[in-house]
């Protein structure tokens, strides 16, 4: 294959061959052994991927080597695993550049099997046991509205384009491996399902976008379960950013539904946002009683605040002992000046009582303008996902 | 040098001693902190996610009260959340002059307007990019020798790459390991440096979050830590204050002090454990400080005085 492609580069386009070394962890459970690395040293032009890589040591040393691959154009998401301990693409990603970010210190390409899911053999890891079966638990199809049309549906062209930063996702599972709540709560729903459920709460076709937020919300692993660790975001070769969509079921679960779920998650954004309107900064010692027993002042006497109270002594008790947390500061929270105060609180309100909330995202819209020079603030080319639309014709301006 | 200080709330809230550990440390710093008073919360994400032109509205008049610090630098938090949360509002308003229009008109009122191109920057970023680390070695008192540290950044500071600017330019991820350095202590590595410490869904999943906390806390247990520093309270409170939970979820004993980042360079720069507040500590830091010396100690130094 590899052959091939070399011969079709002319003499003049061809880059200098250079060595790579790729240390691969191989692992075949049905022989009841131990994980093992594995080294090989393959030879391609920098610019090929770690999954040309990967396919020449195959190729060359070791036939027993196992890899999913199909497309190598990063459209079919089947060779997602880990490179220096990043999740991504290994056709996606440049062998000169896995070398420069190598951890190793000798410029070694380490290639592990994706992470939260079990392996099946060596790189190949078990997408039906995790991805897939989260994929399913979120009725991953449209629900039609009755009575169905005749012909096709007809929508708002904005309303489409809120929903095409979830549809770029290609099913790799580079989030799934990283999500940092899995980890420790495997049945949390996860990044890639729950932008997939969002792919559907956006679409205005759907007939039962409530009932799928509040199935999402009441569930204890579901939208409230994400633990904002922006590892998806990173993980994400097609600028997916999941944690972005889960944010907006998030939204438009307390805001647009009012729902409040048994998992004080709206009441946890409810409250936080009341204590901060009504002194400017956050008053803590109040907000977990409320997210617990209800966003008002009595929320702290309601049986469930009482219970969480009971949960926590042994570190209230702690916190006051050791003067961390005063009683004086627990009952009279931090506050801005009046003048101040006020004019946060006249920006709430300005904001709040609208009916549709403004919105930027610049997965759409781009970046209209170049980075400040010598600014320290380096603005991201919009490389991950698609360029964007030109700002002068995005839909959501 | 002269900054725009945002402290955030809880440091002022729940984690006292960090805000009073910055004010130690910055005049051994030459740094001049003008302290936000007149700005509000960021809404650490969780306002954004309830409504973003809120969070970006709320967040341009802290950068344009920033701005208005006169001969000040730049802006510094001592919070790795709000540092997050203020780089994703100050992102989309530099990204498009229409929006930043429209936000601005919230502003207008107090006569206020957020000028696109604030530098804003974490302490942490700060001690390397601003002050250096030749600098910060030269001005140390008291190394912090044999004392195993390792660092626990948070999400906020380190994730999205590409919108925290950080590169090869700019290693700002590994940031902790070079100061510790710095400080003459030992950099521990340990799985959990660069995750989650489960706070944000600590009343939503409480067992979860304490997992999380437990178990970052047991990999660097497990790698001989003595202590670990953060630069996000947020963090501290989920490692620290909830510590004896975390256990609980974790079902081991860890007894591990957890550090602000002021602390560790104050210690390094000589000043006292106590005008640092590390009595305050739920954990008590005695791997860290004997106390009959008051000087940085290993492992097994007394905790006489407590």
């Amino acid at each position: 294959m590899a052959a091939i492609a070399d011969s079709d580069q002319g003499p003049e386009t061809k880059g200098a061959m250079q060595e790579f070394t790729l240390r691969i962890r191989r692992f075949n459970p049905e022989t009841g052994e131990a994980p093992y690395w594995d080294e090989h040293t393959i030879e391609l032009e920098p610019h090929r991927s770690v999954l040309e890589g990967l396919l020449q040591a195959k190729g060359r040393f070791d036939g027993s080597i196992g890899i999913r691959c199909s497309c190598k154009a990063a459209i079919c998401g089947s060779c997602g695993v880990r490179i220096n301990g990043q999740p991504g693409l290994a056709c996606h990603t440049h062998l000169d550049k896995a070398a420069a970010s190598s951890q190793t210190g000798d410029g070694v390409i380490v290639v592990e099997p994706m992470g939260n899911m079990p392996v099946i053999k060596d790189l190949i890891v078990d997408m039906d046991a995790v991805h897939w079966k989260k994929i399913a638990r979120v009725t991953p199809w449209l629900i039609n509205k009755e009575p169905v049309p005749e012909r096709e549906y007809v929508v708002d062209r904005e309303s489409m384009v809120d929903v095409t930063q979830a549809m770029a996702c290609i099913q790799c599972g580079a989030c799934v491996s990283d999500c940092l709540s899995m980890e420790v709560d495997p049945s949390f729903i996860g990044p890639a399902a729950l932008a997939k459920a969002y792919r559907f709460v956006g679409d205005p076709r759907d007939d039962q976008q409530f009932e799928r937020l509040k199935d999402l919300a009441e569930d204890p692993a579901g939208i409230y379960d994400c633990t904002h660790c922006f590892k998806c975001i990173e993980a994400c070769p097609k600028g997916v950013a999941p944690m972005n969509q889960i944010m907006r079921l998030r939204r438009r679960a307390g805001n647009d539904h009012g729902i409040v779920d048994r998992n004080n998650g709206a009441r946890h954004e409810s409250a936080f946002g009341t204590l901060v309107k009504q002194g400017g900064l956050l008053h803590e010692a109040e907000l977990l009683p409320r997210s617990y027993g209800g966003d008002s002042w009595f929320g702290k006497f309601a049986p469930p605040a009482g219970l969480e109270l009971i949960d926590s002594l042994p570190v209230i008790t702690r916190a006051l002992l050791r003067r961390k947390v005063t009683p004086k500061a627990a009952l009279f929270p931090h506050k801005l000046a009046k003048a101040d105060l006020q004019n946060v609180q006249r920006i709430f309100e300005a904001i709040e009582e609208k009916e549709d909330r403004h919105e930027l995202n610049l997965y759409i819209t781009g970046y209209d303008e170049e980075p400040a020079a010598g600014g320290e603030h380096s603005q991201a080319a919009p490389e991950q996902g698609q360029p964007g639309i030109e700002p002068e014709d995005s839909p959501t301006r | 040098m002269k900054v725009a200080y945002w402290p955030g709330c809880v440091s002022r809230g729940f984690t006292p001693e960090l805000h009073g550990s910055m004010a130690q440390v910055a005049p051994l710093l030459d740094i001049e902190l003008v302290e936000l008073d007149r700005a509000c919360c960021t809404g650490a994400g969780v306002i954004a996610e309830h409504n973003q032109e809120l969070a970006d509205a709320l967040n341009a008049r802290t950068f344009a009260l920033a701005q208005q610090v006169e001969g000040a630098e730049l802006m510094m938090n001592i919070c790795s959340t709000c540092q997050g949360a203020q780089t994703e509002c100050q992102e989309r308003l530099d990204a498009n002059a229409e929006y930043r229009a429209h936000v601005n008109t919230h502003l207008e009122p107090e006569g206020l307007s957020y000028e696109k191109g604030l530098t804003n920057k974490n302490f942490l970023w700060l001690l390397v990019e601003e002050i250096g680390l030749d600098a910060l070695r030269a001005r140390v008192k008291r190394p912090l020798t044999n004392l195993k540290v390792g660092p626990f950044y948070g999400c906020y500071i380190v994730r999205p790459m590409d919108r925290l600017g950080i590169d090869d330019e700019l290693p700002r991820d590994t940031y902790l390991a070079l100061v510790i350095e710095a400080l003459g202590g030992t950099v521990i590595e340990y799985a959990g440096s660069h995750k989650c410490c489960g706070f944000p869904i600590i009343t939503m999943n409480k067992e979860a979050s304490l997992k999380q906390a437990g178990r970052h806390l047991g990999d660097a247990l497990d790698a001989d830590a003595d202590c670990v520093v953060t630069p996000c309270p947020l963090c501290h409170l989920n490692l620290d204050l909830q510590q004896p939970l975390a256990e609980r979820a974790a079902g081991r004993s860890l007894g591990m002090p957890v550090l602000h980042l002021p602390q560790l360079v104050g210690l390094a720069l000589g000043l006292e454990p106590k005008e640092l507040g590390m009595d305050k500590h739920v954990v008590k830091p005695t791997q860290v400080i004997d106390w009959t010396t008051s000087v940085v100690a290993g492992v097994g130094a007394g905790n006489d005085g407590w």
